[in-house]
């Protein structure tokens, strides 16, 4: 038998081990995956938490429930790889040689490196969202909150799922209007970014949202540290922003066993081949999901997107065929913009987020960069679509490589 | 795509600014470049992160962010704010004649 051994059983990891257990020979392919807990956690719904939309058990199974029969599920914390003798040191003593691995160990968020952000304030008056403690601790606080000057900020680029913040914002802003409490509250968006967004013409679209709205906005703030004592967001350059409530998406960085192992950049994340998802560094690792450093977002549906082409490429390597450049950066999110409405966006490495139509047999079209009520709907069905066909692998009504049909330049 | 010609050369930009061949880039273009950033003098520091962030784009193939400026170059983030205020990441790109750095998506 020859091993391939998944690291990470998150959306990226256990989509590859179905895909794979569903297209490999059995009897020639032990398929192994290595998480550090028995949870998943459906990262989407961490967003829809702090107001009440969802409970903190409404985003949580069992991991092993969506690992194949046939795939051995290892619950381990990983020691470190070593990747010229092909093997990987579990913490249970555990050894693990192969002949392929995936890397899917993904991002967390790292608040501990701005000085201040992680200690009095923490989960006091500072929240994250990205953790599901984070989430849950905010539901509770918001619960109870009367109001006041709310901070939402990045403290530097790349996160995952960077339309996240803007949905908190617009989330907020209808969860505080329902409170009745919306005049009693200062929503402020604080960024490192020039804009809204990433991509220029949805940062114009999305910074009218955040005008409409009343949602404030400063750009180009780039977070040297927080004053907890005082309720402070200082910048390098010594500007300062004052809140009551802060929101934060702290610094998001790659697994710690990436940098234990150096096979990582300066935020741990492994540099990655763009198109093909093969390590630079190592023939016979492929990296997938948030823990590449690729110029993609880090989302689900870009992993999704990249287990399609990395399955076909798996599956060239094995016989010897090159591999297909078939990753284009495709990315595809749904922005719940509040008030029961949604936006949608669709875009690649090269075709920024456009308006128009996208469409989707059976179920579409879905309007793009416009809010309409069918984008939340997609956004809320898509939980049953994550946990019944994505992770198990089904094939999708879209495609890995992203289409111009429909979309207006 | 804007051709300019500074320091007796001419130059290829992009439309944000950036030069988009890193070749043509000398010191004396770098000076005239400062300059536009509000920079009148460079000295030796900016030179350091000049230098450091032109090696590490040969090595790499795109300009640095400040944390790998930091982690990578011992290049101190106050510095970096100190001597190209606002944006020293994009800042000293251009100024290094390199491309934008790839924010992020």
């Amino acid at each position: 038998m020859k091993n391939i051994v998944i690291l990470g059983g998150g959306t990226a990891g256990t989509i590859m081990a179905n895909k794979l257990f569903q297209t490999l020979a059995r009897d020639e392919w032990q398929i192994t995956i290595v998480d550090q807990d028995e949870t998943h956690i459906y990262q989407p719904g961490l967003l829809f938490i702090p107001f009440n939309i969802y409970t903190c058990n409404d985003v949580i199974k069992p991991r092993r429930d969506y690992i194949p029969k046939g795939v051995e599920l290892i619950v381990s914390s990983i020691d470190v790889i070593e990747p010229d003798k092909s093997r990987v040191k579990l913490a249970n003593s555990r050894v693990l040689s192969y002949d392929y691995l995936i890397i899917a160990t993904g991002t967390r968020i790292r608040p501990q490196e701005t000085d201040g952000l992680a200690e009095a304030g923490w989960h006091k008056n500072i929240f994250d969202f990205y953790t599901i403690e984070g989430a849950c601790h905010l539901q509770k606080y918001l619960k109870h909150w009367p109001g006041g000057k709310m901070v939402l900020n990045i403290v530097e680029m790349p996160i995952k799922c960077p339309v996240a913040p803007l949905e908190f914002l617009f989330l907020a802003d209808w969860w505080f209007t329902e409170q009745g409490i919306r005049d009693k509250v200062d929503l402020t968006f604080v960024t490192p970014l020039p804009g809204a967004f990433t991509k220029p013409k949805a940062a114009a679209i999305l910074g009218d949202f955040l005008d409409k709205k009343n949602i404030h906005l400063i750009s180009e703030f780039n977070t040297g540290s927080v004053d907890a004592s005082t309720n402070k967001l200082v910048a390098f350059d010594g500007t300062e922003v004052a809140y009551d409530l802060l929101v934060t998406i702290p610094t998001n960085m790659g697994d710690a066993v990436i940098e234990r192992s150096g096979m990582g950049d300066e935020l741990n994340f492994v540099p990655t081949n763009k198109n093909t998802l093969q390590s630079k560094a190592h023939e016979n690792v492929f990296v997938i999901g948030d823990a590449t450093d690729l110029p993609s977002s880090k989302a689900g549906s870009v992993a999704h997107f990249q287990a399609d082409v990395l399955t076909e490429n798996m599956q060239r390597a094995i016989d010897g065929l090159p591999l297909l450049d078939g990753f284009d950066g495709h990315a595809n999110c749904f922005i719940e913009s509040g008030f029961g409405k949604g936006m949608l966006i669709d875009f690649n490495y090269d075709v920024e987020p456009l308006p128009g139509k996208y469409p989707l047999p059976g179920i579409g079209p879905f309007s793009l960069l416009q809010e309409t009520k069918a984008n939340h709907w997609g956004k809320m069905m898509f939980r049953w679509v994550y946990w019944n066909l994505l992770l198990r692998g089904s094939e999708l009504p879209i495609q890995a490589q992203m289409n111009m049909a429909g979309k207006m330049r | 795509m804007p051709v300019r010609e500074i320091a007796g050369k001419q130059v290829d930009f992009d439309d944000e600014g950036f030069m988009t061949n890193p070749d043509q880039w000398d010191e004396e273009i770098a000076k005239v470049l400062a300059d536009e950033e509000g920079i009148a003098q460079l000295t030796d520091g900016h030179w350091q992160v000049i230098h450091f962030i032109r090696n590490d784009y040969k090595e790499k193939g795109q300009s640095p962010t400040i944390r790998r400026m930091n982690k990578v170059g011992n290049i101190a983030t106050k510095d970096l704010y100190e001597w190209f205020p606002k944006g020293p990441a994009k800042k000293a790109a251009r100024i290094a004649g390199l491309g934008k750095p790839q924010g992020c998506v």
